[in-house]
């Protein structure tokens, strides 16, 4: 029998982003009652804005019981600096800044000229990691942005570098997440790994979330680069050959500005940016992100010394 | 209304599972055009012409290198009718741990079965596994039909053993679909070239496919944190997940392990109190009680959990390390984390012939029965009538790992 479209009920996106939130919040909350220690990381974009807010959900009517942790690479975009803090302010939960540039100035890392700190980020998150003693670290990465993060486990054991190791990921079943790992290894936790790209646009959408404004559509002077439109700004400065212009576009993702691309776009709307993310036929991550270009296994290579 | 469908794919070897979840995923949509051009160059680098979609399911290097799946991989992807979450499990006997991680939290699994090899071992074991774990609905999938000129008897045969396997298994809902991954049949639209095959496309299967709840054992609530505000100190709830049946509003309510009842005064959300909360809900829980309810209490409504420290279980064992008598592990369950000994192994499933086989030791992939003698009470229900209430980790202590899943079968008399 031919079934049709007609008699069959559509997916309930709503019914779907309540499932999602649920399985986010029972993570966040055994985080809190199985670890001594644990911090989530809040970079003041959009995922780790929904991370925040289903942390505020999973502990209310009591407050978050954790610091939250800014690993910055000092190449940020202001508005979402004013956003991060505004958010913290909100909430009144600590925020920890674990700096890059300091890591430089320690000479824990050398940065190569004209090339984006994200890399660096891996030190300067293990060494904060070390110094504060967390055993769990919250992070909101997702498993739909890159073919490596599709493999990891929510509950991610790391060794006393941070590393990952593809091959000994511990079995995760049920809702019976793994505890505490022992031998000063510890965990990495990402509560949003089933939502995808549209479900966090939706979900902003539902939850009536501020955002950073340069998610949305506005004019700024570009030029193109490896194929995307870089921002020009005191990092990221004009070379000869290139050609400055104003373009309208927005932000799928937000990272450091030396690597972050915009995209072309005129979604100025919460509503706009869903319709917009419902018909792309980029990921984010390679319509954006210059970091994950270098090679078919550098998001691997980069969770393998110790990355988010 | 449909909300997300949990999938796991399981099949032997080459089967052809990889083809068959790239042809799912590319026909919805869900290779964007960057990752279809990565997947394309790097099929160019291999010397293959077409596109080999495998390259983009198996996410690391080693997988891409060595052409096979050595872990679970999750994918996403939506039609108009429903959202999915596939768990891409790998085939090889040696990652049927990472099979045991995908079906554990499954409503669905698809097992591959090659036309022209019928039920081999691995497709067993991974029903095995499947009905074991109590995953809802299966589909078999008898695939590379177009090895086999798509005969209808060649189908019927598979189906047939399926069946009986089923049976012993008591998979309570399953479904055989006759397809073609590499060509295409019957995997999103119907095949013309399956004329006496009357049922749906496997995604059509998928999207309209309803999943009864099978938890019978009533409600159950476990609490993961007791809550209290810090600005209104009258306020004590307990915060924790809807693990089977709906809790209401009103409801009076067993604690365990104490044993006393109270009534439910509110079930409460930072969006506003519910008069319910289904399986899976997030909430907080207001009693009209205020003894206090520590971390692992249980509510439940209907039968009574068993509380015991003892208890003759199933177990799923997925270390090289085997399973012996004498040896010690904590057990890691829904309400709480105990000290434990082996009392006993004392069988082994066969998984080709289902038979029970008296052993004294389970190794990597065993499946057996076991007995064990916990140093605390746990709140337990046998794991056929509640997946979250009767499922537990058998945890290594020196190093905190996870090296068996434990499936109880009932508690007994310590």
């Amino acid at each position: 029998m031919k079934s049709s479209l007609v008699d069959t009920p559509r997916y309930d996106r709503e019914a779907g982003l309540t499932d999602l939130e649920d399985e986010s919040i029972h993570i966040l909350r055994e985080v809190a009652t199985n670890y001594e220690r644990p911090v989530l990381l809040f970079s003041g974009g959009k995922d780790s804005l929904v991370l925040l807010r289903l942390a505020e959900k999973a502990f209310w009517p009591g407050r978050i019981p954790f610091p939250v942790m800014h690993v910055d690479t000092g190449h940020n975009f202001p508005e979402v600096l004013e956003s991060r803090d505004r958010r913290i302010d909100e909430l009144g939960v600590r925020l920890i800044v674990a700096r890059v540039q300091d890591s430089i100035d320690a000479g824990r890392v050398t940065e190569v000229p004209g090339q984006p700190r994200n890399p660096l980020q891996t030190v300067t998150l293990r060494d904060a990691i070390a110094e504060h003693g967390f055993d769990a670290v919250l992070g909101g990465a997702r498993r739909d942005e890159e073919k490596a993060r599709a493999k990891e486990r929510v509950f991610s054991v790391r060794d006393e570098s941070g590393r990952w190791d593809p091959r000994n990921q511990w079995p995760e079943l049920w809702q019976l997440y793994s505890g505490k790992p022992r031998h000063g290894y510890h965990m990495r936790v990402f509560p949003l790994s089933n939502w995808t790209e549209l479900d966090i646009w939706s979900y902003i959408r539902r939850e009536r979330l501020a955002l950073p404004s340069i998610y949305f559509a506005h004019e700024r002077v570009v030029v193109p680069r490896d194929g995307m439109l870089i921002a020009v700004t005191p990092h990221t400065p004009v070379t000869e050959e290139e050609s400055p212009r104003v373009e309208m576009v927005r932000y799928r993702t937000v990272g450091d500005t030396t690597c972050t691309g915009a995209v072309r776009s005129t979604a100025a709307t919460l509503d706009d940016i869903v319709g917009e993310i419902a018909t792309t036929r980029l990921t984010e991550r390679g319509a954006t992100r210059a970091d994950d270009r270098t090679s078919d296994a550098s998001m691997e290579d980069r969770k393998r010394e110790g990355y988010f | 209304m449909p909300g997300l469908l949990r999938v796991t794919t399981a099949g032997s070897v080459n089967d052809g599972k990889s083809t068959l979840i790239g042809r799912l995923l590319q026909d919805a949509k869900a290779i964007f055009d960057d990752q279809f051009a990565a997947v394309s160059a790097a099929s160019r680098r291999r010397g293959r012409d077409e596109a080999d979609l495998a390259l983009h399911v198996d996410g690391l290097r080693e997988e891409r290198e060595q052409g096979i799946t050595i872990d679970v991989a999750y994918r996403y992807f939506g039609t108009p009718r429903r959202a999915f979450v596939l768990a891409d499990t790998p085939g090889h006997v040696e990652y049927t741990r990472n099979m045991v991680t995908g079906a554990s939290t499954a409503d669905v699994a698809i097992i591959l079965a090659d036309a022209r090899h019928g039920l081999v071992e691995q497709c067993r074991r991974h029903a095995a596994i499947a009905g074991l774990l109590r995953v809802r609905h299966v589909v078999l999938a008898v695939n590379k039909m177009d090895l086999v000129d798509f005969a209808e008897e060649a189908f019927d045969r598979i189906a047939g053993d399926f069946d009986q396997l089923a049976r012993r298994l008591g998979i309570p809902s399953w479904t055989a679909v006759p397809i073609s991954a590499l060509h295409g049949d019957n995997v999103v639209a119907r095949s013309g070239r399956t004329p006496w095959y009357s049922g749906q496309s496997l995604l059509a299967h998928l999207e309209t496919l309803e999943i009864p709840a099978v938890d019978d054992a009533g409600t159950r609530f476990v609490v993961q944190l007791p809550v209290r505000a810090d600005a209104d100190g009258n306020y004590q709830g307990y915060a924790g997940r809807v693990a089977s049946g709906t809790l209401h509003a009103g409801d009076t309510v067993t604690v365990s392990p104490g044993g006393w009842t109270t009534r439910v005064t509110a079930i409460d959300t930072f969006d506003g109190a519910l008069e319910e909360a289904p399986t899976g809900r997030s909430v907080v829980v207001r009693l009209a009680d205020d003894r206090e309810i520590e971390r692992g209490g249980l509510l439940s409504t209907g039968a009574v959990p068993a509380v015991s420290g003892s208890l003759v279980a199933t177990a799923c064992w997925l270390t090289d390390e085997p399973l012996r008598p004498g040896e010690r592990y904590r057990i890691r369950h829904a309400t709480g984390e105990v000290a434990a000994l082996v009392d006993a192994v004392e069988s082994r499933l066969d998984v080709s012939t289902l038979d029970s086989m008296p052993t004294d030791e389970l190794g990597l992939n065993d499946i057996g029965t076991v007995r064990l003698r916990a140093a605390e009470r746990l709140v337990l229900d046998r794991y056929t009538e509640s997946r979250v209430t009767g499922g537990f980790l058998f945890v290594e202590d020196s190093s905190g790992a996870p090296v068996g899943a434990g499936l109880v079968e009932h508690p007994t008399r310590a």
